[in-house]
Parts: C-alpha cells; sequence; structure tokens
C-alpha cells in the first residue's frame, strides 16, 4: 500500500561560521492515513527541523534541504521551491501545522477571524461569508465559547490554552491529510494539555487525519501514538509500535530516556539513571555512532565502526533499532556514571516536634489592589493567595503543585518577602519574619534562598561563573577572606558537578543542565538550610532533569536542606516530595504526606490533576479510566462564589456554588477542602 | 478611545504651557536690547524709551508674559520690532513655504524609506540588502547641506537644469514653485529617508523571525503576502514611535535647508529673529512649531492604537 507520505533519506543542513551543522542526517520515515506517530527526542535531537523540513519550512539561508526525497501523494515536495505554488497548496492545504508556543504563534495585530478565513479562502476558494461560517464551525468544534462573536477577536484577548485551540482550528481549517503537533502542549498546563490532545485525537480520528506528534514528553508518546520515530543527534535511532518500544527497547538512547523520566506509578526508591554527558556536536560530524560518549552499552568495536544504521530487531516485527550491538533492558552496561542506590526513608511526622519545624506559615493572604480611572482608585483586590497554613519541618521536601494562575509562586515569593503579605504570620527557624524591615530581613535571608525556572534568564550573562557563585557569599558578609571565598567556590562547584576550571567562564558558555548546577551552587553557597525551586527543572531535558532531581537529593541528604518543591510535573512532585500540598485559586485544596495524596486522591480537583496527567506506559494508558476537567482557571478578579473549584467539578452541589469549603482533616495527616467527602 | 484623547490632550496643553514659560524666561535672560539693535548705534535715549513703551517692553515681565498669552486667546501674536509688522501674517507667509518643502520631504522619506526597508530585510544578506544598507550608512553619515551644495553644484550651475537658490509662491508661478523646491525636498528627503530605512529593516528582521510569520507561512500563503499582511504591520509599530520624534527633527533640518537654498521660511526667519532678539518673533514661532508637535504625536499616538490593538485596550 501506498504511504500519506514517505520520506527517504532527508537530509538538512545549517551553515554556521565554525562548519557545517547537520541538523537531520538521513532520515526516512512514513505515515499512513489516520495514523497518530510519535518523533520523541531531546532538544536538539533534530525532530522538529525534521517536520519543518518536510513542508520546507525551515530558514534558508542558513538551512539547507541537502538530499532527499518526500513523496506525498504521489508528488515529491522536494522538486518543488519553497515558495512555489505547488509547494504552498500542500503546506496549510494538505499538511496542517500546530506549533509550541501558542502565546506567540498567533499574529497579535490581526483578529483571529481573518487569521482564520485567509487561509480558507485561500486553498477552499471560499468567499469571505463562506469562509467566516466556516471559522465560526471551527471555533465551535475546537470548543471556543460563543465563536460568531469571538470571531472579532484579538489573540491577546485568550488565554494560552485557548490560543492553541485556535492554533489547531487554524490547521485544521482546510481539512489536511496530515497534521504535524510540534511540542503543542509543552508549554500548556495538564489538565489543558489533556484537553489539547484529547481533542486532537478526537478530530483525527473523526477525519482519518494522520498525526505526527512531535514531544519530548515520553508519557504523551505512551497515551497517544501508535508507533513512535526516536530521534538523537538528527537521525533515528529506533522505530517501532509504541508497545514494542516501551515493553522491549533496543536503543541504549530509548532505554536511557526510560529510565530518566519518573512515572506516577513507580516505587518511591527508584533512582533515575540520568543520561550524562552532552550531545555530540554536529558540526562537522564525524561518521560514528553519535551517543556513543555517552552510551554505558558502548564497547571498543563501536568506536571502531561507522554511524550504525538501522536494522530489524531480530524476532519482531516493525521494530528497527541502530546500534552496533544487540541491547536490551537486562543487558550488562560497559561503563557505569551513576552508582549510588536511591533509599527512601519515609519520615515519623508524629515524632516531630514544634522546634522541627523551619517554617510555619499561618492563614497568609497575598492581595494584589486593582486600580482603575483617572484618580487611580482602587476597585477590588486580586486575592493571589486566600488564607494558607501549612508548617515544612526541616531536612524534607514540601512539594506544591497546581495549574498556572493557582498562586503557587506567590505563596514562594512572600515566603522569601519578596513581596509583602496582606495578611497572616510566616515563622521562619522560630522568628516571626511577616513584618521584619528590609534591615533585619537580610540576617534572615542568607539562610533562604530560591533557584528559578529559567537557567537561561536567572544569570547575569556578563558576569563569570566564580563570581555568580561569590556573591551572594560577598553579600552576607558571611565572615570569609577573598582567599577562603575562592577556596568555597571551588568546592562549591565540585558539589555541583561543574569543573571548577570552568569558573572564569560566563553563561552562555554553559548548556541548559550546566547553568541550573551553577543557579543551584549559587543557591547554596550561604549555607541556607531553606530553599525555595520554583520550577526548577521544568526547563531542562528530561536526562538533565533526572540529573538535576539527583543532585538535589544528594545535597539535602549532604547538606540537610529543607525544599519547598514548586512543580507542574506531578510526576516529579512524587518522586522528590515527602509532604504535596494542591493549590487552587489562592487556597489549598488538598494536603498530605506524598503516598496517600498520589494512591488516596480525595478533592475532585487533585483526581482531576492526577487524571490527566499520562503515564510513561502504553498498557496502563490503554486500560486506564480517565475523565479530563474541563474549562480553565478562572481569573482571580472572578472568583466563583462557594468552592473555587465548582465551576468545573463535576460533583458540584449548590451547596458548592454558594459556601465556601474549609481544609479538614479526614484521616491521618490528609486534609482536603471539599463539601463532598 | 475618546477618554484616551481627552487625557492626552491635558497632557498636552501642559507640555505646551512648560514650552511657553521656557522660551520666554530664555529670550528675555538673553543679553542685549531688540530695540537697540533695530534702530542701531546712532539712535538716542528718546528714541529707544519710545519704541519701548509703543512693543510694551518697559512693563514688568510677569505682565509682558500675560499679555502674550492672552493675546494667543484672542488670536494675536504681536507686532515683530525687526519687520515691523504683524507676527501672524508674517508667520502665515512663511509657514506656507516651509510646509512646501517639509510635508513632502516626510512623506517621501517615510514611503520610500519603508520600502527600501521592506526590500532590504526580505533580500537579508544579499547583494542587494548589503548595497542598500550600505549607501542608508552613507546617508546617514553625510551632513544634508554638504549633499544639498554637491547638487546645486551639479544641477543648477553646471547643468543648469534648476534654479540655485530661491522660493517663488504657488500663485505666482506653479512651474517655478515645483522648480525651486525639488532640491531642497531631495535634501530634506535623503537625511530622512535613511534613518527610515535602517530602522523598518531591523524592524522587519525582527518581526520575519517571529512564531506567527512561521505560523503564516505554514498557511501556505505567498510570500508577498506574509510580508505585506503579516509583517509589516507589526514591524509598522517601532516605526510609527520613530516617525513622532521625525516631525521636530525635520522642523529643525529646515533651518539648515531654508539658509542654505535661501527659502523665506520659518527656519530662516526664526534664524534672523534670535539674532535681532525680535521677541515676539521667536516667542510666536516656538509656541507654533511646539503646538505642530504635540498635535502631530498625539495622531500617532491614536494611529499607535489603531495599529496595535493590544494598547488600544490599555
Amino acid at each position: 500500500m501506498e504511504h500519506l507520505i514517505e520520506v527517504k533519506n532527508l537530509h538538512t543542513e545549517f551553515k554556521q561560521s565554525k562548519g557545517i551543522l547537520k541538523a537531520v542526517n538521513g532520515v526516512s520515515y512514513y505515515l499512513d492515513p489516520g495514523e497518530i506517530v510519535a518523533f520523541v527526542g531531546e532538544s536538539g535531537s533534530g525532530k522538529s527541523v525534521t517536520q519543518y523540513s518536510g513542508v520546507q519550512l525551515i530558514a534558508s539561508p542558513p538551512g539547507k534541504i541537502t538530499e532527499g526525497e518526500i513523496w506525498f501523494e504521489g508528488q515529491n515536495l522536494l522538486s518543488y521551491g519553497s515558495n512555489s505554488e505547488e509547494l504552498r497548496k500542500i503546506r496549510g492545504g494538505k499538511i496542517g501545522i500546530v506549533f509550541q508556543e501558542p502565546m506567540t504563534s498567533l499574529n497579535p495585530v490581526m483578529t483571529i477571524g481573518n487569521q482564520l478565513t485567509e487561509s480558507v479562502m485561500l486553498h477552499l476558494h471560499m468567499t469571505k461569508a463562506q469562509a467566516r461560517e466556516r471559522a465560526t464551525e471551527l471555533l465551535k468544534k475546537v470548543g471556543i465559547p460563543d465563536p460568531e462573536s469571538r470571531l472579532n477577536a484579538y489573540p491577546h484577548q485568550f488565554s494560552g490554552g485557548m490560543r492553541q485551540r485556535i492554533v489547531i482550528a487554524m490547521a485544521l481549517s482546510c481539512n489536511p491529510k496530515l497534521l504535524i503537533a510540534d511540542e503543542a502542549t509543552t508549554a500548556l498546563d495538564v489538565t489543558t494539555q489533556a484537553q489539547i490532545l484529547d481533542l486532537m485525537q478526537d478530530i483525527v480520528r473523526e477525519s482519518n487525519t494522520a498525526m505526527v506528534l512531535v514531544t519530548h514528553n515520553l508519557s504523551i508518546v505512551a497515551r497517544y501514538a501508535q508507533r513512535v520515530y526516536v530521534m538523537y543527534a538528527g537521525e533515528i535511532v529506533e522505530h517501532g509500535t509504541t508497545e514494542e518500544i516501551f515493553k522491549n527497547p533496543h536503543h541504549p538512547y530509548t532505554i536511557g530516556l526510560m529510565n530518566a523520566v519518573p512515572g506516577l506509578n513507580d516505587q518511591k526508591d527508584r533512582k533515575l539513571i540520568p543520561i550524562t554527558g552532552f550531545v555530540t556536536n554536529l558540526v562537522n560530524r564525524k561518521d560514528e555512532c553519535a551517543f556513543m560518549n555517552r552510551c554505558p552499552y558502548a564497547t571498543k568495536e563501536c568506536a571502531s565502526c561507522t554511524t550504525p544504521q538501522l536494522k530489524a530487531v531480530p524476532g519482531e516485527e516493525d521494530h528497527f533499532a541502530a546500534c552496533h550491538r544487540t541491547v536490551t533492558k537486562e543487558t550488562k552496561v560497559e561503563k557505569v556514571f551513576d552508582v549510588a542506590d536511591r533509599t527512601y526513608v519515609a519520615k515519623d511526622y508524629g515524632k516531630m516536634a514544634e522546634t522541627d519545624k523551619i517554617l510555619k506559615v499561618e492563614d497568609l493572604k497575598v492581595y494584589f489592589p486593582v486600580y482603575k480611572g483617572l484618580m487611580r482608585k482602587k476597585i477590588a483586590d486580586v486575592k493571589a493567595v486566600d488564607g494558607i497554613t501549612f508548617d515544612i519541618y526541616k531536612g524534607e521536601t514540601f512539594g506544591l503543585v497546581g495549574e498556572s494562575g493557582c498562586g503557587k509562586s506567590t505563596v514562594a515569593r512572600t515566603i522569601l518577602r519578596l513581596n509583602n503579605s496582606t495578611g497572616g504570620k510566616i515563622t521562619f527557624n522560630g522568628t516571626d519574619i511577616t513584618h521584619l524591615d528590609d534591615v533585619k530581613m537580610r540576617e534572615h535571608r542568607r539562610n533562604m534562598s530560591m533557584i528559578f525556572q529559567d537557567p537561561y534568564g536567572s544569570l547575569d550573562p556578563r558576569q563569570r561563573a566564580g563570581d555568580i557563585v561569590k556573591e551572594p557569599m560577598k553579600n552576607f558578609k558571611i565572615g570569609l577572606s577573598e582567599e577562603e571565598m575562592d577556596k568555597r567556590v571551588d568546592e562549591l562547584f565540585a558539589l555541583v558537578g561543574l569543573d571548577p576550571a570552568y569558573r572564569e567562564r560566563v553563561p552562555h558558555e554553559f548548556s541548559g543542565g550546566q547553568r541550573q548546577r551553577l543557579v543551584i551552587a549559587r543557591a547554596i553557597s550561604t549555607n541556607p538550610s531553606f530553599i525555595v525551586c520554583d520550577e526548577a527543572i521544568s526547563a531542562l531535558d528530561v536526562s538533565i532533569q533526572a540529573q538535576v532531581i539527583n543532585l538535589l537529593e544528594e545535597l539535602q541528604q549532604k547538606l540537610g536542606l529543607t525544599y519547598l518543591f514548586i512543580a507542574h510535573d506531578l510526576s516529579v512532585v512524587r518522586h522528590i516530595s515527602d509532604r504535596v500540598a494542591v493549590m487552587y485559586l489562592g487556597q489549598m485544596v488538598e494536603f498530605a504526606d506524598w503516598d496517600s495524596l498520589y494512591s488516596n486522591p480525595l478533592h475532585p480537583y487533585t483526581k482531576s490533576l492526577l487524571e490527566a496527567v499520562p503515564v510513561p506506559d502504553p498498557f496502563t494508558e490503554k486500560t486506564r479510566e480517565r475523565q479530563i476537567v474541563q474549562g480553565e482557571v478562572p481569573s482571580p478578579m472572578q472568583r466563583p462564589a462557594g468552592c473555587a473549584f465548582s465551576t468545573r467539578c463535576p460533583h458540584a452541589t449548590d451547596r458548592c456554588r454558594t459556601q465556601m469549603p474549609v481544609l479538614k482533616e479526614r484521616t491521618d495527616g490528609h486534609k482536603v477542602a471539599c463539601h463532598m467527602i | 478611545m475618546g477618554k484616551y484623547v481627552f487625557k492626552r490632550l491635558g497632557q498636552s496643553l501642559i507640555v505646551v504651557f512648560i514650552v511657553t514659560v521656557i522660551v520666554f524666561g530664555l529670550m528675555h535672560l538673553l543679553p542685549g536690547d531688540p530695540i537697540q539693535i533695530y534702530l542701531g548705534d546712532t539712535a538716542t535715549e528718546e528714541q529707544i524709551a519710545y519704541y519701548t513703551k509703543q512693543f510694551g517692553l518697559d512693563q514688568p515681565l510677569p505682565v509682558q508674559y500675560i499679555r502674550w498669552i492672552g493675546g494667543l486667546f484672542k488670536g494675536e501674536m504681536g507686532r515683530s520690532i525687526t519687520y515691523s509688522i504683524d507676527v501672524k501674517e508674517l508667520l502665515l507667509r512663511r509657514v506656507a513655504s516651509t510646509l512646501s518643502v517639509t510635508f513632502p520631504a516626510f512623506v517621501l522619506a517615510l514611503l520610500i524609506g519603508i520600502c527600501l526597508g521592506v526590500i532590504t530585510s526580505t533580500h537579508r544578506g544579499r547583494t542587494l540588502d548589503s548595497l542598500l544598507t550600505s549607501i542608508a550608512n552613507v546617508g546617514i553619515a553625510t551632513p544634508a547641506f554638504w549633499i544639498g551644495m554637491i547638487l546645486v553644484y551639479i544641477f543648477g550651475l553646471k547643468l543648469k537644469w534648476l534654479p540655485v537658490q530661491g522660493y517663488v509662491p504657488f500663485s505666482e508661478s506653479p512651474s517655478d514653485y515645483i522648480k525651486c523646491l525639488v532640491m531642497p525636498v531631495i535634501v530634506l528627503t535623503l537625511g530622512h529617508l535613511s534613518s527610515n530605512t535602517r530602522q523598518t529593516r531591523s524592524s522587519m528582521l525582527e518581526v520575519i523571525s517571529q512564531d506567527y510569520i512561521r505560523t503564516a507561512r505554514s498557511k501556505g500563503l505567498s510570500e508577498k503576502t506574509v510580508v505585506y499582511k503579516h509583517a509589516l504591520r507589526n514591524a509598522l509599530i517601532p516605526i510609527v514611535t520613530m516617525m513622532g520624534g521625525a516631525v521636530g527633527a525635520l522642523l529643525g533640518g529646515t533651518v539648515v535647508i531654508e539658509n542654505l537654498f535661501n527659502i523665506p521660511g520659518v527656519g530662516a526667519l526664526m534664524l534672523t529673529a534670535i539674532i535681532n532678539k525680535d521677541y515676539m518673533v521667536v516667542q510666536n514661532v516656538t509656541f507654533v512649531i511646539a503646538v505642530a508637535v504635540v498635535i502631530c504625536n498625539l495622531l500617532i499616538d491614536i494611529l499607535y492604537g489603531y495599529i496595535d490593538p493590544r494598547i488600544r485596550v490599555e
């Protein structure tokens, strides 16, 4: 049978000052109608460039497709120029694309109606009126309420999730045969992610459209894809059905990826095994296995061979791996990068005394005033945090989860006194710090620090690495001489796994993972006892994510650190935390130790969050029953009268809509705020 | 929108008020007496006293200031000491010739600048881009009066196609009017053209690398639609900002051009008035220019909201 699209031996190169970067190096793949196929790999693996090359959407110069054939409906797309009429008919007409960043992928100065109708008019030859009708239909299909009037709205009037729905509507507007979703849900919350992916899956099934899912998230692959292409360094290293790949991965990289990702059903003491080292430089790459330098299974033979080609895995149909050896999960590793076993000892909170509490937060409220009019009159408060109480014990990791906009970061910033509270009390190490002035607060600041989300934005690009780590020590005058501080910088570098020789480098000379290590070194330089990790690992690739999680845990054991760990990735929070609190619209809705929370979630919101998270196992995913919560977090300006979750809760009653539930202890230490329990 | 314009108008009034105070203060702080300058060294004490009283310059400064502002409300601008005529009449005559140079120059510099900017940005890194960008850089570095002198030498003196200098009102001879204006307009255009081109180019390049341009391309739109419908409108936002400053710079630039080509415009008038300390002329010309700049900026702010819907909301 002829495939819908068949790509043969595709090569895409980017000209750089140092040489030629082979971004896509001999990639072949196919898709059949109605299939959902995933392309998995970390950043820089060439998975997106491969897809963009297919529709010739790469910037040229410097990019160039040097070799290959792309057969789509009997035509070789590479025989057309990138702006030729023939290709443009296919791009947008037959192949639709959904991009990663919904906040920036719509034109800010055009109404969404105009953006939707222009491709419909172009490809389906409709009149303006017909096109508007079709646009209304499309918006309705992707779940935009009140589509008719929303056609005249501009992108900034929609939330991120809604914008992504609009981009999907645009990609589907001309009934494409192939839909490419390039990390389409990476920037979204778990609940929105599940809504969007389910929506795409339904539409694709209904219309027998093929879909490419480009993602770094193995759990998404497990839930949605039928076949998988694993990419590394511009090549496909493994290919097979989702079940085969997950059950029996044969390429060391695929095995490595699976070992690095935490799942919701893991054993608590499972150790994440990161893939150490870096992706080989693809500029002027040599003809050898690109994964060799990071491969725990590499032997001497590997070094003497050329680039391995995909070959069929013996005994399995349609399963190919590009490795000189035949490895499986059970194969003995040749090189061991990281040995220490991880043990998890559950803390006995019953035995903890009041003095073991490092942080006490009582009824914390943070309101931001809203001003309006010529006289800047205060008209309302945005209740970002509305009465939160919790304690953190020394040496524990306290997880805080919730969708974006629920107030997690505001809690963290208020505890560190980076913004002021409206009410409540914060006690740190036995001192009430709620209203300390800046001078007195400084004494406490050296004991608390923060690790930020974006390792690219949180380092001064002109400061040298050594100075970045040294600065807090100087700032807090911790009583070390210049030489002692230099010595400590070296120690800290070694502690976080950076070569002290790198201290003269500036941030852009480091990779993302190294930068996050630098941020961690800076955070622990004054020997703080309490660290806030605000989405500290969400900007990192999975293999590096594992490294940083392991590092944080190691440091906790060595230095007795306490973490407030804020993240939207529920699997990571489960992996690292002792106790977890769930927030919704500025309030705590559920709170328990990790085990009770994940095995027995009580609040409907917690349940829906957990149901929305896919697990990296296709067999579990197939049988799992889930109900995706609908809608989005309402604006704190228009918070529902009763229970904040009542507008989205499937069990909401009249009582929920009028009366606010209070957080009550149900079983030992497990608190929940819901009328229904 | 109406509320916004109203608020902006209020702010503009304050700006104009401050300008009048500053120009009034500065003029009277300068050493030298305009009557003395006007009458020359041979004037007697009585003559000076007589004229000082005639022009109201014997009054205390606050009174003089209030009289001036009061006159403005009635549409009167007082008399010029040097020219011995009504400032309003003088100004009206001069404004026509200045606008004849600045307005075409402003429009031409904007239109051609945007076109060249789009061309260079879409041909980025190719020969055409390098060529035009280099020319634009030379244009920015070269003083306008120098280009003016070269043009006068070639087209005025050697080829004798155009008059070397001067100005003929449109009502007297439309053909001479145009001939006289060709070179001044070209010189003034060139200076602003270069910066417009460069601004458009960098603004376009930034927009073209945005995600939404990739989205537009992914829809299969033609390159022309992508560039003109999707990119240009976004790229115009910083250019419009720059236009506000350009209005002021153009009016300043005319002083040089008008002197070079001997055009009796506002710039030239201002120059002689400052030398002669002709209070009423300097004050009123500054006032008119301030009002013009303020109005232009107000228009630009409104235009802003029209181009970018995100600004409209705020």
